[in-house]
C-alpha cells in the first residue's frame, strides 16, 4: 500500500515540480524557438509515458499485492498486445524524431547571407575575428601562434591584413542578421556556449567547427566554456553584445585591424599596406 | 536436449570422472582459488570497497558544488581529480566488474547447470588481473601530482596537457589500469560466452536460460567487441603521452610553448572511445535488465511476460549499440551529417528498450507481488530507469542535445538511467542472492531503511538536476555560482541536492552493516528461500559446494519462468523438474522437446 502510494506520489510530485520550477531554460535570443518547441514536444511525450508506466505499475503493486491465496495468473506471451505497444512506441518515437531532424537540418546549412565571425580559444580566454571589408577571414595556422601573432594568421595571406581582431574584450554583433560561427582553438577542446543562442559546438585544435544562429534581440550575454579544458575550464568566461545596426557600426569602426596591430613584417617588404 | 535413452543416471556416470580442478590447500581453496564462487566474492568485494572510494569522491565533490570553501583542501585541480575517479571507478571498476565479475561468475555455471567456468585457470587470472588494475588505479593517489583529473572521458589533448592534474603520473597509471582492466576482463569473458555456449547442462537449451544469463551473456559478448577500441585508445594515447608521437595531438601552442607534436587527431580519440563507451552503457544495461526480469518473475510468482521477446530485444539492443556510439559527439565538430544517422539509430532502440519495460510491468499484471527487498528495488529501477531512458531521448535527439549537451542536464540524465538503476538492480541482485551465496538472510528491517532512503533519495538528487541543465548550467564546473543566468535559488538546490547525496550515501553503509553483520547473525534461508524456479536454488547445498551439484548433475525439463503454472501443486516448478511440457512450450519455445 505504502509503495502504491508513493509511486502515486512520485508522478504527481515530478509533474508538480515541472510546472513549478523556478530553474527553467533562459529567455531565447537566437532564431532557434525551433529547438525549444522540439524540447516541449519531447517534454509532453516523455512526461505521458513517464506517468503511464509508473501509475500503471503503482495500480499492478495496489491490486495484486500478495495476500493469503491469491494466485498469479499464467500468460506467457501475447503477440497482438506486444505487436500494439510496439507500434504505439515506433509512433511516439517518430513525433520526437521527425522535427528534430528537421530542425536539424536548418541548424547544420548555414543561409548563405550569413557573415563570419572566428572565435578562438586558448586557455582560458576568448578572442575574435571578423572579416574586414573584404569579407575573407585570412588562413592561420596554429604553429604560427607567437607574441606579435597572437591568432597565427598567415602573413602572406592578402585576406588577412584588415581581419578585424577583438582580444581580450567582447564580441559585438547586429542584431537580425544571420551570423556563421567559425570555432577554432589554439591548444584544446573547448566549447562555444551562450545559452540564450541555444547552440553550442566544440573547438578542436587544428580544425574549424561552426554553427549559426540569427541574434533576435539585443543586450549582452555570457560566454562560457562547455568542454572541460584544463582546471581553468570554468573561469573561461566571455560576453557577446547584440547591438542595433547604428550600435555595431560605431563599435567596429573603433576596433583595429591585424596590419593596424601587428603591422607585420611580411607586409611592410610587400608593400601592400 | 535431453536424448530419450539416456536417464539421468547415465548423464551423471558420465560426469563422475569428469575433470574438475580441486584446491589442495586453503590458499588455493579461498585465495588463488579457481572456483567461480570464490572468484565472483572476490570480485564483488574488490568491486565494492573501491565503489566506497567512488561513495566518497562524491561527497566531497558534492561539497564543493554546495559549499564551496568550506572543505579547503579541495581545489581546481582536487575537484577534477575527484570527479574524474568518481566516474572512472563507477563505470568500469565498480558497475562492470560487479555485473559481469561478480554476478557472471557466481549465477552463469549455477544457473546454467554446470559445475564450473570452463577454464577455470584463466578465470582465477582474470579476477588478479582486474585486482592489479585496481591498485595501479589506487597508486596514482599516491604518485606526484596525484591521479588524473582529466574527467572520465580522458579526452585529449587536455588529458596529457599540463594544466590538467595528473599530468606527471596519473594519466599514465590511469590508461594502465585501463589496458589492464581490458586484459583481465577479456580472460573473464572468454570464459562467460564459452560456458554459456557449451557448458550447459542437458535440457538447458538456449531459449530456456533465464533472462540473468542472458543479459550478462549478451553484454560479454559486447564487452568484447568494444572494450579492445578503448585498449588501442589507451595504449595510442600512452605513446602520446611517453614517446611524443601525436596519435591525438596536433599542433598545440600551450600558454605560448608550441608543443612538438603534430598533425594527430583529438577526435579519433573520441571515436574510439565511444566506440567503447556507448556499448559499455549497455554492458551495464544489460545485466541489470536480466536480472531485474528475474527477480520481478519470481517475487511476482508469475512468468516473465512475453520471453522470446525479451531475448530478442537483448540481442537487438546489443547489436544496436554499436552503431549509435557518436550521438555522444553531437557537439564535438565533427562532421554534422553524421547527426541524422546517428539520431535515428539511437531513437530506434527506444523501442526494443520500451519493450522491455512494458513487459516487466506486464509481468506485474494479475501477478500475485511480494514486497520482498528484491522486489522493491526492482519497482525502484522501473521508475528511475524509465525516467532516465526518457531523458535520453532528449539528448539522443540531435538538435536537442545541442543546448542540453556538456549541462546539468547530461549529468542528471546518465546518473538516473547508468547509475541509480543498475545499482538499484545491484542491490535487488544481492538482496535476491545473499540467501544462496551464504546461507542465511539479510535483516529486513535494515533493508528496508536502505531502500527507501536509497530510491527516494536518489531521485531527489537527480530528478531537479535536469532542469539546472535546462536551464544552461554547465557540467564540470567547480564553481557556478557566479553564472550571469543563474537566479540565486539554483544555489539552494544545489545545497538540497548536496544534503540528500550525504543521505543516500550513508545509507550505504546501513547496507554494508548489514552484509557484514548478516553472514553470521541473519536468519538461516534454506536452500529456496524465495521459492524460485532456477537452477542454482536447486542446489544440494547452500552454500553451493565446490562442483555446485553434487554427484549429478541436474537435467532441466522446462523454461525457468513455470510460477503459478494452472494446476501444478505449488506455485513454482523448478527447471530440474520432470513432468509433462508446460502447454506453452511445445509450440512456442524453440529446442523445447525434451523426453
Amino acid at each position: 500500500m505504502v509503495v502504491a502510494v508513493v509511486l502515486v506520489l512520485i508522478v504527481v510530485g515530478s509533474v508538480v515540480f515541472h510546472f513549478l520550477s523556478p530553474w527553467w531554460w533562459t529567455p531565447i535570443a537566437s532564431n532557434w524557438g525551433y529547438i525549444d518547441n522540439t524540447i516541449i514536444i519531447t517534454f509532453w511525450i516523455t512526461g505521458a509515458v513517464f506517468a503511464a508506466v509508473v501509475l500503471f505499475v503503482a495500480y499492478c503493486v495496489w491490486r495484486f499485492r500478495h495476500k493469503e491465496g491469491q494466485k498469479a495468473d499464467y500468460e506467457p506471451e501475447n503477440r497482438r498486445l506486444e505487436s500494439w505497444l510496439m507500434g504505439l512506441t515506433a509512433v511516439g518515437v517518430a513525433a520526437m524524431l521527425i522535427p528534430g531532424l528537421f530542425v536539424w537540418g536548418q541548424f547544420i546549412n548555414v543561409p548563405a547571407e550569413a557573415t563570419e565571425a572566428e572565435v578562438m580559444g586558448a586557455q582560458w580566454q576568448w578572442a575574435y575575428r571578423l572579416p574586414g571589408a573584404d569579407g575573407k577571414l585570412g588562413l592561420t595556422d596554429t604553429r604560427l601562434v607567437a607574441p606579435d601573432n597572437p591568432y597565427g594568421i598567415k602573413p602572406d595571406d592578402p585576406n588577412g591584413h584588415d581581419d578585424v581582431l577583438i582580444e581580450a574584450d567582447y564580441l559585438h554583433l547586429p542584431v537580425g542578421k544571420p551570423v556563421k560561427m567559425l570555432l577554432r582553438s589554439v591548444d584544446t577542446l573547448h566549447d562555444f556556449y551562450v545559452a540564450e543562442f541555444r547552440s553550442k559546438m566544440d573547438m578542436i585544435p587544428g580544425a574549424v567547427t561552426y554553427f549559426w544562429f540569427t541574434p533576435t534581440r539585443t543586450g549582452q550575454f555570457e560566454v562560457l566554456c562547455a568542454e572541460l579544458c584544463g582546471t581553468g575550464h570554468p573561469y573561461m568566461r566571455g560576453g557577446v553584445v547584440i547591438d542595433t545596426q547604428a550600435d555595431y557600426d560605431a563599435w567596429l569602426a573603433g576596433q583595429q585591424t591585424y596590419a593596424q596591430l601587428y603591422a607585420p613584417e611580411v607586409l611592410k617588404t610587400a608593400n601592400l599596406d | 536436449m535431453v536424448d530419450a535413452t539416456h536417464g539421468p543416471d547415465a548423464h551423471a556416470a558420465e560426469f563422475a570422472d569428469a575433470e574438475l580442478y580441486h584446491p589442495r590447500s586453503w590458499w588455493t581453496r579461498y585465495v588463488f582459488s579457481q572456483d567461480a564462487k570464490v572468484i565472483a566474492i572476490q570480485y564483488a568485494s574488490t568491486a565494492l570497497a573501491i565503489g566506497l572510494l567512488a561513495l566518497v569522491l562524491s561527497w566531497l565533490m558534492r561539497m564543493q558544488l554546495a559549499f564551496p570553501g568550506f572543505l579547503t583542501f579541495i581545489d581546481a585541480a582536487a575537484y577534477y581529480q575527484f570527479i574524474t575517479m568518481h566516474g572512472m571507478i563507477m563505470v568500469i571498476y565498480l558497475i562492470t566488474a560487479l555485473f559481469l565479475g561478480g554476478f557472471g561468475n557466481y549465477l552463469i555455471p549455477l544457473m546454467l547447470g554446470a559445475r564450473d567456468m570452463v577454464f577455470p585457470y584463466v578465470n582465477m587470472l582474470s579476477y588478479w588481473t582486474y585486482l592489479l588494475a585496481v591498485l595501479v588505479l589506487v597508486a596514482s593517489w599516491f604518485v606526484p601530482g596525484g591521479p588524473t583529473g582529466a574527467g572520465w572521458t580522458l579526452y585529449p589533448p587536455q588529458a596529457i596537457l599540463s594544466n590538467t592534474p595528473g599530468q606527471e603520473g596519473g594519466i599514465v597509471l590511469m590508461l594502465v589500469s585501463l589496458i589492464l582492466f581490458v586484459i583481465g576482463f577479456t580472460m573473464g569473458g572468454l570464459n562467460y560466452v564459452v560456458t554459456v555456449l557449451q557448458g550447459r547442462t542437458r535440457g538447458m537449451t538456449l531459449m530456456r536460460m533465464p533472462l540473468t544469463v542472458w543479459g550478462i551473456f549478451i553484454a560479454t559478448v559486447m564487452a568484447m567487441l568494444a572494450f579492445p577500441a578503448l585498449f588501442v585508445a589507451c595504449v595510442m594515447m600512452l605513446f602520446d603521452k611517453l614517446l611524443g608521437t601525436s596519435f591525438f595531438m596536433p599542433a598545440v601552442v600551450e600558454m605560448g610553448n608550441l608543443l612538438p607534436h603534430e598533425g594527430g587527431s583529438p577526435i579519433l580519440f573520441q571515436h574510439l572511445f565511444w566506440f567503447f563507451g556507448h556499448p559499455e552503457v549497455y554492458i551495464v544495461a544489460l545485466p541489470a535488465f536480466g536480472i531485474v526480469s528475474d527477480l520481478i518473475s519470481t517475487h511476482a510468482r508469475k512468468n516473465i511476460f512475453g520471453y522470446r521477446m525479451m531475448v530478442w530485444a537483448i540481442v537487438i539492443i546489443g547489436a544496436l549499440s554499436f552503431v549509435v556510439w557518436a550521438h555522444h559527439m553531437y557537439v564535438s565538430g565533427m562532421n554534422p551529417y553524421f547527426g541524422f544517422f546517428f539520431a535515428i539509430t539511437t531513437l530506434i532502440i527506444a523501442v526494443p528498450t520500451a519493450i522491455k519495460v512494458y513487459n516487466w510491468v506486464l509481468t506485474l499484471w494479475r501477478g500475485d507481488i511480494h514486497l520482498n527487498p528484491p522486489m522493491l528495488f526492482a519497482l525502484a529501477f522501473i521508475v528511475t530507469f524509465v525516467n532516465g531512458g526518457l531523458t535520453g531521448l532528449f539528448l539522443g535527439n540531435v538538435v536537442v542535445d545541442v543546448p542540453l549537451s556538456d549541462t546539468m542536464f547530461v549529468v542528471a540524465h546518465f546518473h538516473m538511467v547508468m547509475g541509480v538503476a543498475p545499482i538499484l538492480v545491484i542491490f535487488g541482485a544481492i538482496y535476491h542472492w545473499y540467501p544462496k551465496i551464504t546461507g542465511r538472510m539479510l535483516d529486513n528491517r535494515l533493508a528496508q531503511l536502505h531502500f527507501w532512503v536509497t530510491f527516494l533519495g536518489a531521485y531527489l538528487i537527480f530528478f531537479p538536476m535536469h532542469y539546472l541543465g535546462i536551464m544552461g548550467v554547465p557540467r564540470r564546473y567547480f564553481e557556478s555560482g557566479d553564472i550571469s543566468f543563474q537566479p540565486p535559488s539554483a544555489h539552494d538546490l544545489n545545497i538540497f541536492i548536496t544534503v540528500m547525496a550525504l543521505i543516500v550515501g550513508a545509507a550505504q553503509l546501513v547496507f554494508v552493516f548489514n552484509l557484514i553483520w548478516s553472514i553470521r547473525h541473519g536468519k538461516p534461508a534454506g536452500g529456496n528461500p524465495w521459492r524460485a524456479t532456477t537452477l542454482e536454488w536447486q542446489t544440494p547445498e547452500t552454500p553451493p559446494a565446490h562442483g555446485n551439484f553434487g554427484r549429478d548433475l541436474p537435467v532441466v525439463y522446462r523454461w525457468a519462468y513455470d510460477y503459478s503454472v494452472p494446476g501444478a501443486a505449488e506455485d513454482f516448478i523448478p527447471q530440474n523438474q520432470p513432468g509433462p511440457n508446460p502447454p506453452h512450450e511445445a509450440p512456442a519455445m524453440p529446442g523445447g522437446a525434451t523426453s
